[in-house]
């Protein structure tokens, strides 16, 4: 490739295939600035860039010239939608295009044009490239286990050609690298609402639970699996109540850590929603509420004053829930 | 808060100052250019120019959307003087394919994110008159699908970000009879996720930024009732770290740009005192450069454009003395707003 960063650029003015083409410089206005010494390479490859693109010019130095242009800047979307008619136009094998992607993913993982890109060939290339994209993101995952693009992508494709069998341990295994990693936790919930193989929330709720209160009593300051537990109990706020191992893990963080906001928050919906709490709830409240010295109140509104306290950059929120407490509760 | 700690106007020169670096490069038409009205010393030193260089060249194709980050931070700081408007009109005029929608600079093709960028500018300066509105709309309502869904050009990617900038869009123009408003509420409200947020497709993961494009469609088209608020509100509160900044999601860094996504929601769904405003003026603030001008991502980064106007339109929506105010949903002035709306700039009172 006559790009190769090792040969050194050539520009264009002095390639042989570009001889023919008069470059287009960016529309000059009245009141030029002098320019300054900056990239020629960016300059002279754009404005041949423009010229091929003016000329609709879809041949395969045209499109050598968006590889290159990408190369020097992927966000451009001009040169990204001029490549796909050229490869439309010309036949361009996709599977070729998809390893061009490959090559340059990696190191541009967070522009949205290329994920465009990559839909637009995966789109085209249909089921048998289910893999293929699977794999990618999981190459990508491996170096941004957060990446947006990534994630959107991975649901695309299974739910546009399935491969939903191994997901659900997938997730396991980057929780497992960061339990923190709250992309996972919505895959996971991604996976047992929509996959057809696992039976719903209703399939899955009873050993999902079980995972998400082993993940909180390892750490139970991190905000993603108390939010993954509630979510098992969407809309149902009497079986949220009811389900013994969500009281249960409450009582076990505020009676072993110190961390225990979000605990105390989950608490705080059970007993609004009418859950009768036991002795050991109560004490381990109290507990709580003498050593910080706290007036009496009824359990829920000193749930609330020992929250405004533990967290006083949200202390309005947490007034907030205590003047919202059911009259009975409060 | 209080005032004069905000170095308002090194902002406006840094401002200046990038789009004059990124017009020299294009060897384009300088749209912001009255830096000659400047002492000579306050002008950008030719090695800082070097050093933004790159940057600018990579903004080349949005540079539509820089022009409406650096404008709608000099409204907010007084100084759309420093304007040479009808050069920014023509200049945007010239964006505009024959589809009705508008290119992130010239010769470059069409999008919906530089439509809105487009239509927001020329609102800004109070010259919608000279678009044709029908058509811009027109372009807009086509992008919509049958899902209610809307692409973000011919090429179709779809995306909550999509919605956000064709409803706005339409809403500033009269034109939101053009669409299937229920079918656009309708996916928005299918991205909705179990913590009350939303992402940027059913099932996606909630991010400040979508969030924002989905509760400010929401907010536009009368349809809130659709957000579970309180949930919703206190997973934005959440979003505050010991530093007083806000982040897009549980357990990322802080960053400006948040100040933004978030503020305007927690403001959109009434819900703003939850958060300590204080401490996150306080970060804004010190992630400011002080000598140059200019706000980062985080305290003691590299400034640019871009978080420049989010931090100054963050401290907007927290009432920071000396900033106008802006409006959360269409993220325009809230004087023009009221002049899309009621045709006439409104007096508040109860701003100072």
């Amino acid at each position: 490739m006559s790009s190769d960063e090792d040969e050194g650029w050539v520009p264009f003015s002095r390639r042989p295939g570009w001889s023919d083409v008069v470059p287009i410089p960016q529309d000059d206005g009245p009141n030029p600035v002098v320019p300054i010494a900056y990239r020629d390479e960016f300059r002279e490859t754009m404005d041949y860039f423009r010229a091929v693109y003016f000329a609709n010019e879809r041949s395969y130095r045209s499109l050598q010239l968006t590889s290159e242009a990408i190369k020097i800047n992927p966000g451009n979307y001009t040169v990204w939608h001029f490549r796909r008619l050229i490869i439309d136009s010309l036949n361009v094998d996709l599977w070729e295009e998809l390893e061009y992607v490959d090559e340059i993913a990696s190191s541009n993982s967070k522009n949205y044009q290329i994920w465009h890109h990559r839909r637009w060939l995966a789109e085209k290339l249909g089921t048998g490239s289910a893999n293929k994209e699977l794999e990618f993101t999981k190459k990508i995952l491996a170096l941004d286990a957060k990446n947006y693009h990534a994630w959107s992508h991975r649901q695309w494709v299974l739910q546009a050609f399935g491969g939903w069998e191994d997901e659900l341990d997938y997730c396991c295994q980057l929780l497992d690298d960061d339990i923190f990693n709250n992309s996972a936790w919505n895959q996971r919930y991604f996976v047992i609402t929509r996959s057809p193989l696992l039976g719903g929330l209703q399939g899955t709720r009873e050993s999902e639970g079980r995972y998400a209160v082993e993940a909180i009593l390892k750490n139970p300051e991190n905000e993603s699996p108390w939010r993954y537990l509630r979510g098992l109990y969407k809309g149902d706020p009497d079986l949220l109540v009811g389900a013994s191992l969500v009281s249960e893990v409450c009582l076990k963080v505020l009676q072993t850590s110190h961390n225990c906001i979000f605990a105390l928050c989950l608490l705080l919906d059970l007993l609004s929603h009418g859950l009768q709490p036991c002795t050991e709830l109560r004490t381990a409240v109290q507990r709580l509420s003498s050593e910080m010295e706290l007036p009496d109140a009824s359990l829920p509104g000193t749930v609330c004053s020992i929250l405004e306290r533990m967290d006083p950059m949200r202390s309005n929120y947490w007034a907030w829930r205590r003047s919202n407490l059911p009259c009975q509760a409060s | 808060m209080e005032a004069g700690e905000l170095e308002a106007e090194k902002h406006v020169r840094f401002i200046l100052a990038v789009e004059k670096v990124l017009s020299s490069l294009e060897r384009s038409r300088p749209l912001f250019l009255r830096l000659l009205l400047l002492p000579l010393s306050n002008q950008p030193s030719v090695d800082s120019q070097r050093k933004d260089d790159f940057e600018a060249l990579a903004m080349e194709h949005l540079r539509m959307n820089g022009a409406y980050w650096g404008l709608t931070t000099l409204y907010l700081l007084h100084r759309l003087d420093a304007v040479d408007l009808d050069e920014v009109v023509s200049w945007v005029l010239e964006c505009q394919h024959e589809s009705g929608g508008f290119a992130g600079n010239i010769g470059h093709d069409p999008h919906i994110l530089y439509t809105l960028s487009a239509v927001q500018v020329l609102a800004l300066l109070d010259k919608l008159d000279v678009l044709d509105a029908d058509k811009v709309s027109n372009y807009v309502a086509r992008l919509q699908n049958e899902d209610g869904s809307f692409s973000g050009d011919e090429w179709g990617e779809i995306d909550t970000r999509f919605s956000y900038c064709a409803i706005c869009c339409l809403s500033i123009l009269h034109h939101l009879d053009k669409i299937n408003v229920e079918k656009a509420v309708n996916y928005i409200v299918s991205c909705k996720n179990l913590d009350g947020g939303f992402g940027c497709t059913p099932g996606a993961e909630s991010h400040a930024g979508q969030i924002f494009c989905c509760i400010g469609a929401l907010a536009i088209t009368g349809s809130l009732n659709h957000v579970d608020k309180d949930l919703l509100g206190w997973w934005l509160c959440e979003r505050q770290v010991k530093s007083g900044g806000l982040n897009g999601r549980p357990e990322k860094l802080p960053d400006v740009c948040y100040s933004w996504w978030v503020l305007s929601s927690l403001i959109i769904i009434d819900r703003v005192h939850w958060i300590d405003k204080n401490k996150l003026a306080r970060f804004i603030l010190d992630c400011q450069d002080k000598e140059n001008g200019g706000i980062s991502d985080r305290p003691d980064d590299a400034v640019d454009v871009f978080h420049t106007y989010f931090g100054v339109a963050g401290l907007s929506l927290l009432e920071y003395p000396g900033i106008k105010a802006i409006d959360p949903a269409y993220a325009l002035p809230v004087d023009t707003v009221n002049k899309i709306f009621f045709g006439r700039l409104i007096v508040r009172t109860w701003r100072s």
